[in-house]
């Protein structure tokens, strides 16, 4: 009857040791970091090419800006979207059920919560350097106008922990690789594509702008696309505010739903 | 109240349960794991060992009764335990992406040493286990008794109070088994407690100064493996491959042999004669001439034991 009742009290374990798991991915990615860093830059890059040069042609401008100046920080945070999501799901996932190094790891003084707080910190970590690595390229392409562009990884940051707690929901229910398919398909690609990165959403129907508001990527573009530009959108604090209570919100799921999988 | 540890154990289970959803996995046992020793839990696959195993490191809540690790209760300590502990799991669970050394440097992290100050330990636990020209190697380039003896390695990079084995040869081929047994023997003499799970007989004979066997997540017997085998089978055994009628044949040879006889037990068409007198309950068998395919006289091991105590064979439910 105690143990019942003080089971209903999540308490998470959490030190400092969660920056050991990090730094544990650190070390593997410090091996693997050419390919991996490639292969997150090179389609960014596609679609600013393809969409900016190409379809950017056509549309003389988007809120005084061109198309490419338009889309280049959508771009840029969605390809840290992508990133922290496949870190966070796949990544995660190969650590907890084919490497089993959960299982390891939690054998020792480090608490599981500390290993799940590791892996969304090292979403975060690929979050700031991916977006950094493309500021810098956009920035020489000369798509940045303005030096508050400097506060893109701050944001990045907040963003990087969302989705990487999000991803981390999934990836502690998920039972197989399959499943994984699903989040992307239906959740990350539809808001990838209605978040006002590839057009402004005031022209949409009035509860697909609603919709939007309900998503960690749309205020992520918001804050970017501001900062970059040099134009703060009108409600910045209230898209930083949004951002907060994602992250705040979202702290715990991942914890509990870890240690529903693992400790039973 | 809970009672106060005894001094000199290192685990002490009361009653210990384990339940899924309602299900009894551990179903109330009573153990001791004294300094110093290597304790065996035997038993076959689903009999509650690494339950039990998982419940010592916090990795299971325990449904009820009481276990105490290292003057801890497990339910509450579970970090302070795990200072203490090394665990060598099932599953291979190393980086398969790092090397040799960096797998034991980041465990040293884990426990909060910093490898730099313990180089020259990490380099003994290296030789010890027979893999200190392999520190550069990827582990994932290891092969399968490499891998396991290099997660008993990084299992005492903390000097461990208690180490724990769960099937620690499960999956090796029988040469990496004897050298791992070798190896773990080594560990022994340096008077670590050890708790040692398997479903191996040989293995518990050879590392176990004390065990419980269970199944169905009870203990069935305690004792030394000597102990067990000369309460439960006495020293020999006379296997009979019977080619027809096993039961009359067993029927008849107790009947006509109740002094020489400790004990008999027929499996399929096998029939096996425990004794105290093994030579010469062969000789008087081979003047009535029972139809064999082969008979064998042998002596006796756990494995008869654990026949004799839960009816089946180890290998019967072992999912390798």
């Amino acid at each position: 009857m105690w143990n019942k009742l003080r089971s209903l009290f999540f308490r998470p374990e959490i030190s400092l040791r969660f920056l050991l798991v990090l730094r544990r991915n650190l070390l593997v990615y410090s091996k693997f970091w050419r390919s991996s860093m490639m292969f997150n830059f090179i389609e960014p890059m596609l679609y600013l090419a393809a969409l900016g040069l190409g379809l950017g042609i056509y549309i003389p401008e988007i809120e005084g800006m061109s198309y490419l100046e338009f889309i280049a920080p959508g771009i840029l945070v969605s390809s840290t979207m992508w990133a922290t999501s496949f870190e966070c799901t796949y990544g995660s996932f190969i650590r907890l059920q084919v490497q089993k190094s959960y299982h390891a790891i939690i054998t020792t003084p480090v608490s599981l919560d500390e290993v799940v707080l590791g892996d969304i910190a090292f979403g975060v970590f690929k979050s700031i350097l991916y977006g950094s690595v493309i500021l810098l390229v956009i920035s020489m392409l000369g798509l940045v106008a303005s030096p508050m562009a400097l506060l893109v990884p701050l944001v990045l940051l907040l963003s990087g922990l969302v989705f990487a707690q999000l991803s981390m929901i999934w990836t502690s229910l998920a039972p197989n690789f399959e499943i994984f398919a699903y989040y992307f398909t239906l959740f990350l690609t539809p808001m990838f594509l209605f978040s006002g990165i590839f057009f402004p959403l005031e022209n949409l129907p009035l509860i697909a702008q609603r919709l939007a508001w309900l998503t960690p990527l749309f205020h992520t573009v918001e804050l970017c696309r501001g900062l970059v530009s040099g134009q703060m959108p009108t409600l910045y604090l209230a898209n930083l505010l949004a951002l907060f209570i994602f992250a705040v919100v979202l702290f715990l799921p991942p914890l509990i739903l870890m240690r529903r999988r693992l400790v039973q | 109240m809970p009672e106060l540890p005894v001094a000199g154990k290192i685990i002490t289970a009361q009653n210990l349960v384990k339940r899924y959803n309602g299900k009894a996995v551990v179903d109330g046992i009573d153990f001791h794991v004294h300094r110093g020793e290597c304790f065996g839990i035997l038993g076959p696959n689903g009999a509650g060992k690494t339950t039990t195993v998982r419940m010592i490191y916090g990795l299971s809540p325990i449904s009820d009764g009481e276990l105490m690790v290292l003057d801890m209760d497990a339910n509450r300590c579970s970090r302070e335990i795990r200072k203490q502990l090394g665990v060598v799991s099932q599953d291979n669970n190393l980086d398969p992406d790092l090397t040799v050394w960096e797998n034991l440097v980041m465990f040293a992290r884990y426990y909060g040493l910093q490898p730099a100050h313990i180089r020259e330990h990490l380099q003994k636990l290296l030789t010890l286990m027979d893999l200190a020209n392999r520190s550069h190697t990827r582990v994932e380039t290891l092969s399968g008794g490499m891998k396991r003896r290099l997660a008993i390695a990084r299992s005492l990079i903390n000097n461990p109070a208690l180490l724990i084995l769960d099937e620690p040869t499960t999956g090796l081929d029988p040469q990496a088994r004897h050298l791992v047994w070798q190896q773990l023997r080594s560990i022994k003499k340096q008077k670590i407690t050890i708790l040692l799970t398997t479903h191996y007989l040989e293995e518990a004979t050879k590392l176990c100064d004390r065990l419980i066997i269970m199944d169905h997540g009870r203990i069935l017997d305690e004792g030394t493996p000597p102990e067990l085998v000369e309460k439960h089978v006495g020293p020999e055994v006379l296997e009979l491959g019977l080619k027809e009628d096993p039961a009359r044949w067993q029927e008849s040879i107790i009947s006509r042999y109740p002094k020489l006889l400790k004990d008999s037990w027929l499996l399929g068409n096998t029939l096996y004669l425990y004794t105290n007198h093994g030579g010469k309950l062969l000789q008087e068998i081979q003047e009535i001439t029972p139809p064999c395919q082969y008979h064998l006289l042998r002596a006796t091991t756990l494995e008869d034991v654990f026949l004799k105590l839960t009816g089946k064979e180890l290998g019967a439910t072992d999912v390798e």
